[in-house]
């Protein structure tokens, strides 16, 4: 992503913001609220039109027309902050939606891989249940496993676990991390530190709609060179 | 009360009821149509698509039926455009409940949480078939009961085609009291029709409101 620029009418919420995730990355996202990390991550799979900037997957570079952004958002998979699951259908129809309209898979394939994903977030059992049925933490791990059933090149996380009880946030953070030791190219928004610093390749720092500072999580975390960074740190922290 | 004079010309009363039946029919499967189609541009991204819709709502619902029915039936003509009883009357009732039925049907949509369509981008979904396999299902349940509702409300205002000639039940009825001279039985028998149809659609909104509320 090169100089994303972002603007809902007069606010301008990106002020450029670049940023290259290497196959197999996993890059987390921190900052203080409103200081633009949802936003861009929303840019990076145009949920929002970008008033300025480009996108390159790949080395090629993303047009704005249909075909390229739904092509775009095949190879990436996004999980966001309040689950989205489609409350009308049962954990297997959200699952295998994607696959089924969007890629044509045949249907024997899309039932393997409903099968294999439910095991891998530990609800097998609850495939014909509807997302109501669930907990918030289950309905994640469900939100999870229907971006991957894409297979996904990517995967965008957008405060997974910010709308979670605290008893429920391990269980979808367990997922995340068996993901990143598969070797998923990440890109994670987050309010947990201990979870970013423990999983993540880069901790990128935003604040008042830019990048002020990334680099490896020891150092993010124990040597912030920023003043900014420090304060936000440090106010995590105490809440913590 | 006597009903043995509207007996005698039971045939006639029947006749004119099945036009209703059929004109209500028609009305509805015209104007749903008509109807979800303005809806879907309505609440849709285009804006230049959704103007012309916007202006075709407010236009139809701005107006008295009775009006409508008017101007259509006699204005056509007038400009030269020849047009039966029975065009008239479809063209009107879909317009018509084409306009109400597209406010339902968008506010339906626009119920939806904005999630849902990001949910379904995000697995790249193409528009319409987030609108059909996402986004409808879940609309249906918050449109059904204004949609049935509105639907009752056009199978009575058929009758106000009776104003134009159209032999509809209300219309032979008229002719029916001109021979029997017995206006009170006559409208009795045919409100009584009229709640037949409509009593059970009734009926059915209860069920689904009951039905989705347990959801």
């Amino acid at each position: 992503m090169k100089d994303i620029h972002k603007s809902f009418g007069h606010l301008e919420v990106l002020k450029g913001v670049t940023l290259n995730v290497e196959k197999g990355e996993v890059v987390v996202i921190i900052g203080p609220s409103g200081s633009g990390k949802s936003t861009f991550l929303r840019c990076i799979n145009k949920l929002e039109k970008v008033n300025h900037g480009e996108v390159y997957i790949d080395g090629t570079l993303l047009l704005d027309n249909r075909h390229d952004i739904r092509m775009m958002r095949q190879t990436i998979g996004m999980v966001f902050q309040s689950f989205n699951l489609f409350p009308h259908l049962t954990v297997y129809e959200n699952i295998s939606l994607g696959p089924r309209k969007a890629l044509g898979m045949p249907k024997q394939q899309i039932d393997n891989i409903v099968d294999s994903l439910l095991a891998k977030v530990g609800l097998s059992e609850k495939k014909q249940s509807y997302p109501h049925q669930l907990s918030g933490g289950q309905q994640q791990r469900i939100a999870i496993a229907r971006a991957l059933a894409m297979q996904p090149k990517a995967m965008l996380f957008d405060e997974p676990t910010s709308a979670l009880d605290p008893e429920l946030i391990g269980e979808v953070l367990s997922v995340i991390k068996t993901l990143a030791q598969e070797g998923m190219t990440m890109v994670i928004v987050t309010h947990e530190m201990n979870f970013a610093r423990e999983i993540s390749d880069r901790v990128v720092v935003m604040a008042d709609g830019k990048i002020i500072e990334e680099g490896p999580p020891d150092i993010i975390f124990t040597a912030p060179k920023e003043p900014r960074t420090k304060v936000f740190l440090r106010s995590v922290i105490d809440k913590v | 009360m006597n009903l043995s004079a509207v007996w005698e010309y039971r045939i006639v009363i029947i006749q004119g009821f099945l036009v209703t039946l059929q004109l209500s029919g028609l009305a509805i499967i015209c104007s749903t149509l008509f109807g979800f189609l303005s809806g879907f541009f309505l609440s849709g991204p285009s804006r230049i698509l959704r103007y012309p819709f916007k202006i075709y709502v407010e236009v139809f619902r701005g107006s008295p039926l009775l009006l409508q029915l008017f101007m259509i039936f006699f204005g056509f003509p007038y400009l030269g455009i020849p047009i039966t009883l029975f065009q008239t009357a479809i063209f009107v009732f879909t317009l018509y409940g084409g306009a109400y039925i597209a406010e339902i049907v968008r506010s339906g949509i626009e119920s939806i949480p904005k999630g849902q369509f990001d949910a379904a981008a995000s697995i790249g979904l193409t528009y319409p078939q987030t609108m059909i396999t996402v986004i409808l299902p879940q609309a249906m349940r918050v449109s059904l009961p204004p949609l049935v509702g509105f639907y009752i409300g056009l199978i009575k205002d058929t009758s106000i085609a009776s104003v134009i000639g159209y032999m509809e039940v209300v219309k032979e009825g008229q002719a029916v009291i001109n021979v029997t001279s017995r206006p009170f039985d006559v409208y009795i028998v045919i409100s009584i029709l009229y709640f037949i149809i409509c009593y059970p659609l009734s009926l059915f909104v209860t069920w689904i409101e009951r039905k989705t509320q347990t959801l």
